[in-house]
Parts: structure tokens; C-alpha cells; sequence
């Protein structure tokens, strides 16, 4: 993975101590509350309703285990002995204190992390497909051009005040783990037709208030044309996105209202004009793919039998093998996703004692690295499977390996009522007693591919509306809510999900779920999933159900 | 009153004349919608003129006049409106104007070294008690990872 030289070192301590600055220019009252939020939003740091939020940053869901080391200390030493992986890959920490807050940004640039950007209305975290460069379906590996981006969006000075959020996503591969078309610039490596690799660009997509599915805005760009491209769409952005309504800021909505056809023209236009000066040279690219050479994979680690002997012996092992790790591109490896979801935590949460030992079994299996996912997972991306057994074994202990990773309990959660000052519901009290009521596993693993996201707001931080299932929390009266809706998709064929019918009380959303499931499981034919099933029949069998008492 | 000018504290020789107000003597700068309608009364004196404009105007409306002003100002009529940046690099980057641009209106001391990237060279803040430390944050970072003007 990356690894910062002098120069990105050298920034990272440099906006540590512009930030220790700041805060203390606020603590004494020499800056205005709006100015100090501002400032520290665009480095991570929000207030909540008990303490302030900090987010940092997993730049496209890369972490080495020195660093994951260093979220356990922090998370020890200044917050609850926990933290929270969330949908775009990043950490956040809920319990620090403001005037701590230097200090952990320190800490973090001692391993080269930082918090800068994951929030405020400005360029954010790049996010990628978790399974870059171990994958079978991969074109080209994003990671290098996520890093590209990353350097770029770092400190922009031009866009560091747009009208709101902007968030870019790179897959390279032919399945989209990364969401891509619902971001505000979407990045998807292609081969043309002369075999040559460039991007498609999308843009205009995101999810919050009013979802929008991206559209292509150029098929295929020349790699050496990205930065300007992405310059000439953020320039207009900048100048003409809405800043009059907060709630339609973001790009989605400048390219709805501007059409398509025409806001591609003003970036075409914009791009002709700059792009032979900011051309990425060839042997920048080369020099940032070598820090993403693959690891020294053994190669006598396919000819072992043990795997294929425990897998054979141990149900518990083999159920774990099928749900919870993925065929890597070298034979005898195997991707580990590491479940944040056991059934009686938080989504996405993780202890300072699961930290270090993920960190341990990092450097003992898989060198040295972990990935976090954007269903609020991690991941040991190079596993041989003569240690999948072993390894199985101490994340069992660590409960690390419920066996639910893709199905119904594997739900993408928002912290909710219970930290957020911006929710309107509880989230993470619904998450256990859904997971308490899919308990079998038999019966979940029947179940198999069904996404379930929840939010405790419109802000849909949990992504609900293209959950296979979405459960939005919303506030009436001061009583909460839950509004679901079904059918939508963040992966190939995007969607949004449709609204099933008027929101339902707090007390009957694990009932609605567990019918929802029924009619599938009663009406699916052969081996069709959730979703296609949805797509076949429509919200009506489902709605009759869930509302056949009202 | 003082600004910050190419890195230095200086006494402002300029004053912004409002569109109800009389000319008076000096060096001045006038809104956008003023210079539209004076120009040339403005360009007969020869003293030094410069436009005021705000993130709503372009920097198009004035390209044909960047001969004939000594100053632009750019007026923050909210530290985030990030359009004034756009606007600085444009006049610098893509219409090479050499004169001064200047920030003015509320924007804050930390924003004087994004400023700068862009193109700006001289601040007028809000409180001129934070001049020196604003000097000081035209430093706070000595790298940088994007080609912009400077």
C-alpha cells in the first residue's frame, strides 16, 4: 500500500498544527462558532448529542496494522475502548473531547492518517472496491488512482468551499462494490475498443434527500486526462451549483436541473481549456503503481489439502467459508471478511481488544494489512487457505466470523438516535431485535442475498433508499417511525428502492422484515434472490402482507 | 487602515466608493454595476481604478477591462462562498491579469493561504488586529499536491 514520503508527511503534521491553532483560537473566543465549524467539519469533526464526532479518514479502505493499532490506542486512550467503520470506509470515533482533539490528530499523523476532509462541504474520502486487486473480475486496479485522487482533493485550495459534499468513487472491476453510481463523480475503469484502459466517468449521482442514479458523462477518458477532467467538473460545480438551498446543493441536482446534455457541454468546454496543462504523466502513474505491487504470495499455497480436509470435517467451518470469504485471484488465497455484525453489536462497531488482535492476525495472516468494506466490514484481503481454518478459529473467539456476511443480519446501520443530533430515530435497537429474530442461521443462510439498510434520517448516511430492503426512521410527533421500502440496488444495476406503504411503529419493523422474508421464501421460484424476486412480482405481494392487519 | 499586500503589512492607498456616494479623490473602486455605468467618466481622471465584484458576477464580465483597472476586489459576502475562488483563479490562471486582486468582505484569516493558491494577493480583513497573525497562515503549509497558480 501507499506509503507517504517526506512531502505528504510534512502536510499532514502542517495541518495538525493549523488545526491545534484553530481550536485554540476558539477556545478563547477568537473565532465565531460558524467559522470554527466550518473549519473543523473539514477535518472530521462534528458536535453530537453527547460529545463530538470525529471521522477520519481510510483512504479508499486501506489500513496496515500499525495503524489499526493506533485506532485501539485512541480508542482507549481517548474514547470508550470503541469505534465505527462506516459505508465510505472510514473510522469514526464517538466520545472524544474537543480540546483532545489535536492530540489524536497527532497521534494519527504519526502512522500517516489523518481526518482531513471526511466532512464539511468539500472534496471527501475516495472510496474503492474492497476487493481491489485480489479480485477475479478486475480490469485495472483502482488503488493507484484513488491514491492519485487522494493527493488531489487534498487541500484543493480552489474547492474547499463548494455548495455542498462531494464525494468520488473508483472500481476497476466488472461487479461495482464500490457504489459508484451513486456518487457525485463515479469513476469506472473500461477497456475501449482498441483494448486501451481509461475511465468511464459518471456524475450527478448520491443518495440523502432525493436519490439520483449517476449518468455517464464521458464514456471513456484517457487516463492522463483525470485530473483535469475532474478539475473542469468541479470548476463548474463550484461556480454554479445552488447555494441558495442547502437540500439542493449538491451536483445531482445542478445536473438535473441543468440537463444533462447541457452540463456537459460547460465541462467539455471547461476541459478543453486546461487539460493540456494538468496531464498525468505516465511515469507518475508507474511510480504510484509500484507502491500497489501485489504482496509476495507463496506459491506452493494451492497444492495444500488440509483446506479441503477441515471443510469436509467441520460444518461450522464450511458455512463460515462460504459466506464469509471470496475467491481471490491466486490460487491457494482467499479473501476473510471479518463481521462487525454479530448479532448482539452495534453495526460496524469494534473494540480497542479486537483492533489489536485484527491487527495481530493482519501480520500473522495476511501481510500486514486489513480493508474495511462499505457494508461496515473488514477484510484480510490475502489469506492462504491452509490458515483459513486457524484463522476461523481466533476470530470465532474474537466474535469476528458470524457467518452472515451478504445476508439479512449483515445490515448497514447508521448510528442513529442514540449518538447523531442530526436523527430522527433509533437504529441500532431495531438492528438487535432484527437480529434476534433471524437467529437461524439455516434459515438466514436460506434467505441468502438480501441487503437490509437503515437510517435514522433522511440524510440516509446508511444508503437505505437502495437497500434490498430500506428502513428509514422518521420522526412524527415526536414518536418514531419507520418507512420501508423495497427493490433498490447500489451494485451493477442501481436503484432505488420503492416505498411499500405508510411508515410503520417502532414495535412492528422486526415483524414487517420477518413477513417481508416469508413472502419470499413462499413465493420465490427455484433459486431466485430477494431482489429478483422483487423485480419480478413488485412491492404488492409484500405490502399485502406487511399492512394485512391495518 | 492596513492590508496585507504581496506578503507584507502596507498602508491602503484604495477606497471602495458605494454606488449612492459621490467620487472624491484618489485611487477607487467601484461595484461592477457602477464601472458598467461610469466607465467613462471613471477612465477619464488618471488616477487608479479598480471593480469590486461579488460570487454572483463572472469574471467574464470584466475580461474586457482587465487593461484599464489596477485592482479587483473580491467581496466574501459570507466566509463560504466558495465561488470567489473559482473567480480568482480564472482572472489569474485563465485571463492573466497582472494587477492586484484583492479579498475583501468576511472571509476568514484561515482561508489567506487557499486565497493565495488561487491567484489573490492581497487581503483586507475584517479586524486589522489579525493582520500579522494572517501573515503568518499565508505559511501554514509549504507543500502542496495540486498545480493551481501558485
Amino acid at each position: 500500500m501507499y506509503q507517504y514520503n517526506n512531502d505528504d508527511q510534512t502536510l499532514i503534521e502542517q495541518r495538525v498544527a493549523q488545526f491545534r491553532r484553530q481550536t485554540e483560537s476558539f477556545l478563547k473566543g477568537q473565532i465565531s462558532d460558524d467559522q470554527f465549524r466550518a473549519l473543523r467539519l473539514m477535518n472530521g469533526l462534528y458536535v453530537q448529542t453527547h460529545a463530538p464526532m470525529l471521522r477520519i479518514a481510510g483512504p479508499y479502505g486501506l489500513f496496515n496494522s500499525k495503524q489499526i493499532r493506533k485506532l485501539a490506542h485512541i480508542a482507549r486512550t481517548y474514547d470508550k475502548n470503541y469505534c465505527h467503520f462506516t459505508t465510505r470506509q472510514n473510522v469514526q470515533f464517538n466520545w472524544p473531547q474537543l480540546e483532545q482533539v489535536p492530540d489524536i490528530l497527532e497521534e494519527l499523523a504519526s502512522v500517516q492518517m489523518h481526518a482531513i476532509q471526511t466532512s464539511g462541504n468539500c472534496l471527501r474520502n475516495t472510496s474503492s472496491d474492497h476487493l481491489a486487486g485480489v479480485c477475479i473480475d478486475e480490469i485495472e486496479d483502482p488503488r493507484p488512482y484513488c491514491e492519485i485522487i487522494r493527493q488531489w482533493t487534498t487541500l484543493h485550495p480552489e474547492f474547499a468551499y463548494l455548495p455542498r459534499k462531494f464525494k468520488i468513487a473508483v472500481s476497476g472491476a466488472q461487479y461495482d462494490r464500490a457504489a459508484t453510481q451513486l456518487h457525485d463523480i463515479g469513476l469506472h475503469l473500461v477497456k475501449n475498443d482498441t483494448g486501451e484502459i481509461g475511465f468511464k466517468v459518471l456524475v450527478g449521482g448520491g443518495l440523502g434527500r432525493t436519490p439520483i442514479i449517476g449518468q455517464v458523462i464521458k464514456p471513456y477518458l484517457e487516463k492522463k486526462h483525470l485530473l483535469s477532467y475532474l478539475e473542469a467538473i468541479l470548476r463548474i460545480y463550484n461556480l454554479f451549483g445552488r447555494r441558495d438551498n442547502k437540500y439542493k446543493a449538491r451536483i445531482k441536482i445542478l445536473v438535473k436541473e441543468s440537463g444533462m446534455e447541457q452540463f456537459s457541454e460547460l465541462v467539455e468546454k471547461e476541459w478543453l481549456l486546461i487539460r493540456d496543462n494538468l496531464e498525468l504523466d505516465a511515469a507518475r502513474i508507474e511510480a504510484i503503481k509500484s507502491q500497489f505491487a501485489p504482496p509476495a504470495y507463496e506459491t506452493n499455497a494451492a497444492p495444500d489439502t488440509s483446506f479441503a480436509q477441515y471443510h469436509l470435517e467441520n460444518k461450522a467451518f464450511a458455512t463460515w467459508v462460504k459466506y464469509n470469504t471470496a475467491v481471490h485471484k491466486i490460487p491457494g488465497y482467499r479473501a476473510v471478511f471479518l463481521s462487525l455484525k454479530a448479532p448482539d453489536s452495534p453495526p460496524g462497531d469494534i473494540t480497542d481488544t479486537q483492533l489489536d488482535a485484527v491487527a495481530d492476525l493482519a501480520d500473522q495472516y495476511s501481510f500486514g494489512e486489513v480493508r474495511s468494506t462499505h457494508r461496515q466490514n473488514l477484510i484480510l484481503a490475502d489469506v492462504k487457505q491452509a490458515d483459513l481454518f486457524s484463522l476461523w478459529q481466533k476470530l470465532d473467539t474474537l466474535k469476528l466470523a458470524t457467518p452472515n456476511n451478504g445476508t439479512a443480519t449483515d445490515i448497514i446501520c447508521c448510528p442513529g438516535l442514540d449518538f447523531c443530533s442530526l436523527a430522527n430515530a433509533g437504529t441500532i435497537s431495531v438492528t438487535k431485535e432484527i437480529n434476534e429474530a433471524l437467529d437461524d442461521l439455516d434459515y438466514l443462510h436460506d434467505i441468502g442475498d438480501v441487503k437490509i439498510n437503515m437510517s435514522g434520517c433522511m440524510n440516509g448516511c446508511a444508503h437505505q433508499s437502495v437497500g434490498h430492503i430500506g428502513i428509514l426512521g422518521v420522526d412524527k410527533k415526536g414518536v418514531e417511525w419507520y418507512q420501508l421500502t423495497l427493490g433498490g440496488s447500489s451494485e451493477n444495476e442501481a436503484a432505488i428502492g420503492e416505498r411499500l406503504g405508510p411508515a410503520i411503529a417502532k414495535d412492528q419493523v422486526t415483524k414487517a422484515i420477518t413477513t417481508i422474508l416469508d413472502v419470499y421464501i413462499k413465493q420465490r421460484l427455484d433459486d431466485e434472490s430477494f431482489l429478483d424476486m422483487v423485480k419480478r412480482v413488485g412491492i404488492t405481494p409484500f405490502k399485502e402482507q406487511v399492512y394485512a392487519n391495518n | 487602515m492596513q492590508i496585507i499586500k504581496d506578503n507584507q503589512i502596507i498602508d491602503d492607498s484604495w477606497s471602495y466608493i458605494a454606488d449612492d456616494a459621490e467620487l472624491k479623490d484618489g485611487d477607487i473602486s467601484v461595484s461592477l454595476a457602477r464601472w458598467k455605468k461610469d466607465k467613462q467618466l471613471l477612465l477619464k481622471s488618471d488616477r487608479k481604478i479598480g471593480i469590486r465584484i461579488g460570487p454572483t458576477d463572472s469574471a467574464e464580465d470584466i475580461v474586457a477591462d482587465l487593461n484599464d483597472i489596477q485592482l479587483i476586489e473580491l467581496d466574501f459576502p459570507a466566509f463560504a462562498d466558495g465561488r470567489i475562488f473559482s473567480h480568482a483563479w480564472l482572472l489569474r490562471g485563465r485571463y492573466n491579469y497582472q494587477g492586484e486582486i484583492r479579498a475583501t468582505g468576511h472571509f476568514m484569516r484561515d482561508q489567506v493561504f487557499y486565497l493565495s493558491r488561487v491567484g489573490v494577493n492581497a487581503f483586507s480583513l475584517e479586524k486589522t488586529e489579525d493582520l500579522p497573525m494572517a501573515l503568518s497562515n499565508l505559511n501554514d503549509f509549504s507543500v502542496n499536491y495540486q498545480k493551481s497558480i501558485r
